[in-house]
Parts: structure tokens; C-alpha cells; sequence
């Protein structure tokens, strides 16, 4: 039997979707934060087997979708210096910055090449000694301990060519500044499972404690998804919130501590920039002191102006969970994974992408 | 030290003439491209198919083939989906300076291997050598031509209400071998490209049935791809069972390390036939049969909602839309 059977087992499948159905009662709203759970629950239909009343809205949980406009601007000023090389994963490609994107830019000559790991960022500047190579550092705490490990490496090699620019972002205080708003009320969230690998399931104990919200750390697979749902209605069924963890195989409720430490030692908290949420405290991670060498935006003079989302867009809110792709009056129309109006169109994590995707029937898509 | 191509093997005199005579020629060897005149000249009698098709695959050796099985493999399928007994194929070689000679040869070798195999003779060609950095190692364009039986009626836009869709194997197998093979993500796999030719396969599909209405092969794109050009040339609509659709357990597990789809992954020896129900059935079992159709299925059909969409049923009875694929596959962050 395939490794990956046993979490899609068709009879399980459905056995699960049928106690939900019996379990659930009323109305309840869950939010799925991370965009590879977006993704999952289009491609497997999973919302067509829940019940009516379990509604899923997703949440800010794509790295790329929260990449501020003027960030992007950055990196895409950055490819166009001619002595830097811009090294980045492919998901960010394709997402337009103010005037333009990073795929265009290549096109246009600049040197912009995509990795599958930071390792081969080190790569590309030690063969190319002459040039600067930044490291177009985004995603969440899944992502931020390998690019620290980069520096570490890099510190260690004695390289005086390899830039990271800090795009990071940290899900549990931007869960708060989301609760905090009040914009969109909540029962459950199902907590994002590779960020969980790393941070453990005990940093969201505030949520249920602090705001009555269940939450429960899922993993990406149509039975990891249905358990986290049903788990997270009997909670909210008994009136009881706590943070459960139904991605063990994954997940320790203290994380990886290893990874955590090597995060640590590079990176500290700082303020950082969501698109759609603004300025949220404490989100974000920079380079320390001791690495600033390594700090893309002290090495280079990278232009700023300011900025504004594309007229129409309505990423910000569907990031905030307000609205659905449904509610953009762009949204396959104007706005197609051929040519993105906003990032989560763009985006394979992208709520936008997923619903144009995958979405199957009228109300989907 | 090995020998490498000069701009000189293009120039047009001697070392053109070798490289043509003793590194070309010589491996192709027939009686219609030996005359190296300045055109083929052959009789032809009756419905011909005619198609082109360039490649720039890289890496340009790969696990399961290289690029001269695939221009030739290519071709050949290309006359093949349109019913054709693929007969002649024109090869145009454009050639990176400092390419090594031994290389070229691997390459010439492998292009007759799979000419032999499918029946098909190189009988025209031209060879260019381009300076260092104005192309990657090698490019190859094939165009071919072959006959189409009396009586053979296949196109894109023939299918019909209630046909059944047969996919002749396991897919994205080719797109994840050159994958795993490629600069920055070289992963371990035993995977092999599928790259095959198709032609001795659809010969017998059409010895057993007239009532093949569509034949394509999924090559880039994938067979998400080529459902959609299906449904949109016929104006019909698709749905396909997501649990009879075959994919290789190593071609599965590196679609979950990467985030990709196995439907919108390369083929390059697989096929998707578009039946009348009554003859499904014959047709099924005579490809399975075949060694390029050993794993063929019955995969979905034709159905009247949503013309124009292709629509898969999930393992758990749920539905997705399966759209072409946009842009280039890109692995996920995170």
C-alpha cells in the first residue's frame, strides 16, 4: 500500500464526514490559516462533505498572498541592480509588484533565478564570486530556520556575496492582531501544520484561552483535514476550547527545538508589513545585529515610493477572512492565474487560485 | 581530450561534410537520405499527415531516453494521434559550439534506434552550429509525414455524447524523471521517462475499432491539458474518476514533496483515446495487450453538463474542476 493511502482511504473518508454531520448542531465558522490547507480542502471537495452549517473561511496562511506590495517592490528593485543575481522560490515569480513582477524582469534581462532550497542560493554566489546574490527570504516560521541555517553556512564559508532580504512573517501574533480586529467572528481555527512542525502546538493556547476559539493543528491530507474539522466541532459543541493536536505523526506541542534555536540565533522579532492587516507587531523576523552583513536592505540601496493594491483588488480581505474569492468582482474576470490582478490569484496557495482551481460547483466557484 | 563541435562544422565545407557524412549519415544509413541530394524525393499516394515539432529538453539525457528518442518518439506520436502510419522524418540539428562529438553520436544512435522502432526513416536533414551560449547543447526540430488509412476519421473535435476516454497508462512519469534530473532539485528516484512511440499501439486500436474518435497524447500540459483541449474542440463536457486514473507511487510521492499535480505533468509515450461505449471494450483489451498499453483503463466519459469543462469525480465521491495548466510548474515554498 502507497504511504499516502492510509490518509485517503475512501470508507474512512466518509465515515468521519458522517459523524460530523451527526455531531454538529449549529452554525459554526472555522478558519483554515494556512493557504496549503486551502489548497487541500478545494482539490479533495472537502467542503461538499460537510455539513451546510460548518462553514470554512480561509485565512491569511500564504506566504506569498501576505507579501506587502512594497516588499515585493523591493525584491523586484533588487533584480534589477545589474551586479545582484535574485534567488527565490518559484511561487514568487509570477506576483506583480507595483508595476511589474520578478517573472518580467528576467525576461527583461535582469538575473533572477528560482531554487527548490536556500542551499542552492549558497551555491549559485560561491560559483559566482563577482556578483551579489540575495535571497528573497519569505514564508513563515516553516521556511525561516532553513534560511538561517543559509547564514549560518554562509558566516561559516567566509562569503562576503550573500544577501537575504527578511521578508519573514510569524503566524501566532498575526492570529492575534486577525482576533484582536474583530472583523470576522470565529468558533475554531485549524491551525497550520508545517509551521506547527516547527513552533510546536503550544503557542496557540492564548486563542482558547485569551479568546474562546478551539484550535486544532491539522495536517494536508483529506483525513488529517476531516479529524482536525470534527475535532474542533465537539469542541465547540461542549462549549470547551482547548488547542488539539491531530497531526502527531508531525507535530510536538513544543516543536523542533533545533530548528527554533538556529531561527533564534540569526533572527529577531520585529514589526512587519501584511498585506490587507497593515503594520502588525512583533509578526516579523530580521536579521540581529551580529548578521547584519548578510542584510539585503543595509547592503543595497533599494528605492521606495509609496504604493497602493490594484484598483478593485480585494486580497486584503479575503486575507482577513471578510470576504471569499466569490465576493471579488475581478475574480475570473479580470483577475485569472494567467494574468493575477493580486497575489491570491497568483499564488498556488493562493484562496483565489485554489477556488479558480479546483472550485466544482456554482457556489465553489 | 574529446573531440567538441566547431563553429566550422557549420561552416559549410570540410568538417561539414564530415560531420554530416561520418556522424550523421553514417548512423541513419538508408537509401533515400544517402543520396544526400537537396530534397527527398518519394511517392505518396493517398490522405497524408504532415507535422513539426522542435525540442529543447534539458537535461538533454535523461533517465529513460534523451533528446533524440524524444524528437523522434514525438513525431512519430504526433502522426500517430491523427491515425497516420508514420512514414519519413525530416531531423534539423542545431548545435551549441564546444558540444562534445561523443555526445552528438549518443544522440544520432538513439534517433535510429527509435526510427527503427517505429518504422520511420530519417531521409532529410540540415546541421547547424551556433557560437557558445546561443543555444543550450542541442536543439533538434523533426517534422514528419505519414498515411492515413481509408476509412480513419480521428480528430479533437469528433467526440460525441456517451463515449468512453481510455488513457493507456500510468501518468506524469516523463515530467517527474526530467524533474528529478534537473540542476537545484536532483532528488533519487528509479523513475524512468516514459518516452515511446505509439504508433504500432494506435495501429491496433484502429485494426480493432473505426470508432475512435479522438486520439491525443498528453505531452506538455499533461492530461489535465488535454481533457480541457478535448471538451473545448468538441464542445462537450468531461468527467473523469479520480481513482481510475493510474500514477506511478514515485511519480505520487514526488508530487506531494513538490506541491505538483500528477495530471499536469509531461507524457511522452501515453495516449488518451476518445471511443464509441460499444467499442470500448474490444479496444481496452487489445491495448492491454500491447507493451506500450499494458496499464490502459477506462478513465472517464463524455457527459452533456458543462460542455466545455472537464470535472473529476474525487475517491470520495466529491467534485473538482480540472482546469488547463496555467504558466509553468513552480514548486510550492513551503
Amino acid at each position: 500500500m502507497n504511504f499516502l493511502d492510509q490518509y485517503r482511504n475512501p470508507e474512512m473518508v466518509r465515515r468521519l464526514a458522517d459523524r460530523i454531520h451527526q455531531r454538529s448542531t449549529r452554525p459554526v465558522r472555522l478558519m483554515e490559516f494556512c493557504g496549503g490547507h486551502t489548497v487541500a480542502i478545494m482539490k479533495n471537495g472537502i467542503r461538499q462533505l460537510v455539513p451546510p452549517q460548518v462553514q470554512l473561511l480561509s485565512g491569511p496562511g500564504c506566504p506569498v498572498c501576505v507579501t506587502a506590495t512594497a516588499d515585493l517592490n523591493k525584491a523586484i528593485g533588487l533584480a534589477r541592480l545589474p551586479e545582484v543575481i535574485v534567488v527565490t522560490f518559484g511561487d514568487l515569480l509570477k506576483v506583480p509588484g507595483s508595476d511589474t513582477s520578478l517573472e518580467k524582469v528576467r525576461a527583461e534581462g535582469g538575473d533572477v533565478r528560482v531554487v527548490y532550497s536556500v542551499q542552492d542560493a549558497l551555491g549559485i554566489a560561491q560559483k559566482d564570486p563577482e556578483k551579489s546574490v540575495v535571497f528573497i527570504g519569505i514564508g513563515f516560521e516553516t521556511t525561516a530556520p532553513t534560511i538561517a541555517a543559509s547564514i549560518l553556512e554562509a558566516e561559516r564559508r567566509g562569503m562576503s556575496n550573500y544577501y537575504v532580504l527578511s521578508l519573514h512573517k510569524l503566524c501566532p501574533p498575526v492570529m492575534k492582531a486577525l482576533l484582536d480586529s474583530k472583523e470576522v467572528r470565529l468558533d475554531g481555527i485549524i491551525c497550520p501544520g508545517h509551521v506547527s512542525t516547527i513552533i510546536g502546538s503550544r503557542p496557540y493556547e492564548f486563542i482558547s484561552r485569551d479568546y474562546g476559539i478551539a484550535c486544532v493543528v491539522s495536517g494536508f491530507e483529506p483525513l488529517d483535514i476531516l479529524q482536525c474539522i470534527e475535532m474542533l466541532v465537539k469542541q465547540i459543541e461542549s462549549g470547551q476550547p482547548k488547542v488539539e493536536n491531530a497531526y502527531p505523526r508531525a507535530v510536538r506541542p513544543e516543536g523542533n527545538k533545533e530548528a527554533l534555536k538556529i531561527m533564534e540565533s540569526v533572527f529577531e522579532v520585529s514589526n512587519a508589513n501584511w498585506r490587507g492587516l497593515g503594520e502588525v507587531a512583533d509578526s516579523g523576523l530580521r536579521l540581529k545585529d551580529e548578521y547584519r552583513a548578510f542584510d539585503a536592505e543595509e547592503a543595497f540601496e533599494i528605492s521606495q515610493r509609496s504604493v497602493s493594491d490594484p484598483e478593485g483588488c480585494i486580497c486584503g480581505e479575503i486575507l482577513r477572512g471578510i470576504k471569499t474569492p466569490l465576493d471579488c468582482k475581478l475574480f475570473g474576470k479580470g483577475c485569472l492565474p494567467d494574468h493575477p490582478v493580486g497575489p491570491c490569484m497568483v499564488s498556488s496557495e493562493g484562496s483565489c487560485a485554489a477556488y479558480f482551481q479546483y472550485g466544482a460547483t456554482s457556489h465553489e466557484r | 581530450m574529446k573531440d567538441k563541435i566547431l563553429l566550422a562544422h557549420g561552416s559549410g565545407g570540410r568538417l561539414s561534410h564530415d560531420l554530416v557524412e561520418k556522424h550523421l549519415v553514417s548512423i541513419l544509413n538508408n537509401p533515400l537520405l544517402c543520396k544526400l541530394d537537396d530534397s527527398a524525393t518519394f511517392e505518396i499516394f493517398g490522405r497524408v499527415a504532415f507535422t513539426t515539432d522542435s525540442y529543447v529538453v534539458h537535461p538533454i539525457f535523461f533517465s529513460g531516453g534523451d533528446i533524440g528518442k524524444l524528437a523522434v518518439c514525438g513525431t512519430v506520436n504526433d502522426l500517430s494521434m491523427s491515425g497516420a502510419v508514420p512514414l519519413y522524418l525530416s531531423l534539423s540539428l542545431i548545435i551549441e559550439e564546444g558540444f562534445f562529438m561523443d555526445e552528438l553520436n549518443r544522440i544520432m544512435v538513439s534517433i535510429q534506434t527509435a526510427a527503427e522502432e517505429a518504422g520511420i526513416k530519417v531521409i532529410t536533414g540540415d546541421t547547424k552550429v551556433v557560437n557558445r551560449g546561443n543555444a543550450d547543447k542541442v536543439f533538434i526540430n523533426t517534422a514528419g509525414i505519414g498515411l492515413v488509412p481509408e476509412g480513419v476519421d480521428i480528430s479533437g473535435s469528433n467526440a460525441r455524447l456517451g463515449d468512453k476516454i481510455i488513457l493507456s497508462g500510468p501518468i506524469g512519469d516523463h515530467g517527474m524523471a526530467i524533474l528529478s534530473q534537473r540542476e537545484g532539485l536532483n532528488f533519487e528516484t528509479s523513475l524512468k521517462s516514459d518516452c515511446a512511440p505509439l504508433n504500432g499501439l494506435v495501429a491496433e486500436m484502429i485494426e480493432v475499432s473505426k470508432e475512435i474518435r479522438c486520439l491525443r497524447d498528453p505531452t506538455r500540459g499533461g492530461l489535465a491539458s488535454t481533457l480541457n483541449e478535448l471538451a473545448d474542440k468538441s464542445k462537450v463536457g468531461i468527467r473523469i474518476e479520480e481513482a481510475r486514473v493510474p500514477v506511478n507511487e514515485a511519480v505520487q510521492a514526488g508530487c506531494e514533496f513538490l506541491g505538483f499535480d500528477p495530471l499536469y505533468l509531461a507524457n511522452e509515450g501515453k495516449l488518451v483515446a476518445v471511443i464509441s461505449p460499444e467499442e470500448t471494450e474490444a479496444v481496452l483489451a487489445r491495448m492491454r495487450r500491447h507493451k506500450y498499453g499494458a496499464q490502459s483503463e477506462v478513465i472517464g466519459e463524455i457527459v452533456p453538463e458543462h460542455p466545455g469543462r472537464v470535472v473529476m469525480t474525487t475517491r470520495f465521491g466529491t467534485s473538482r474542476i480540472i482546469d488547463m495548466l496555467t504558466g509553468e510548474l513552480l514548486p510550492r515554498i513551503c
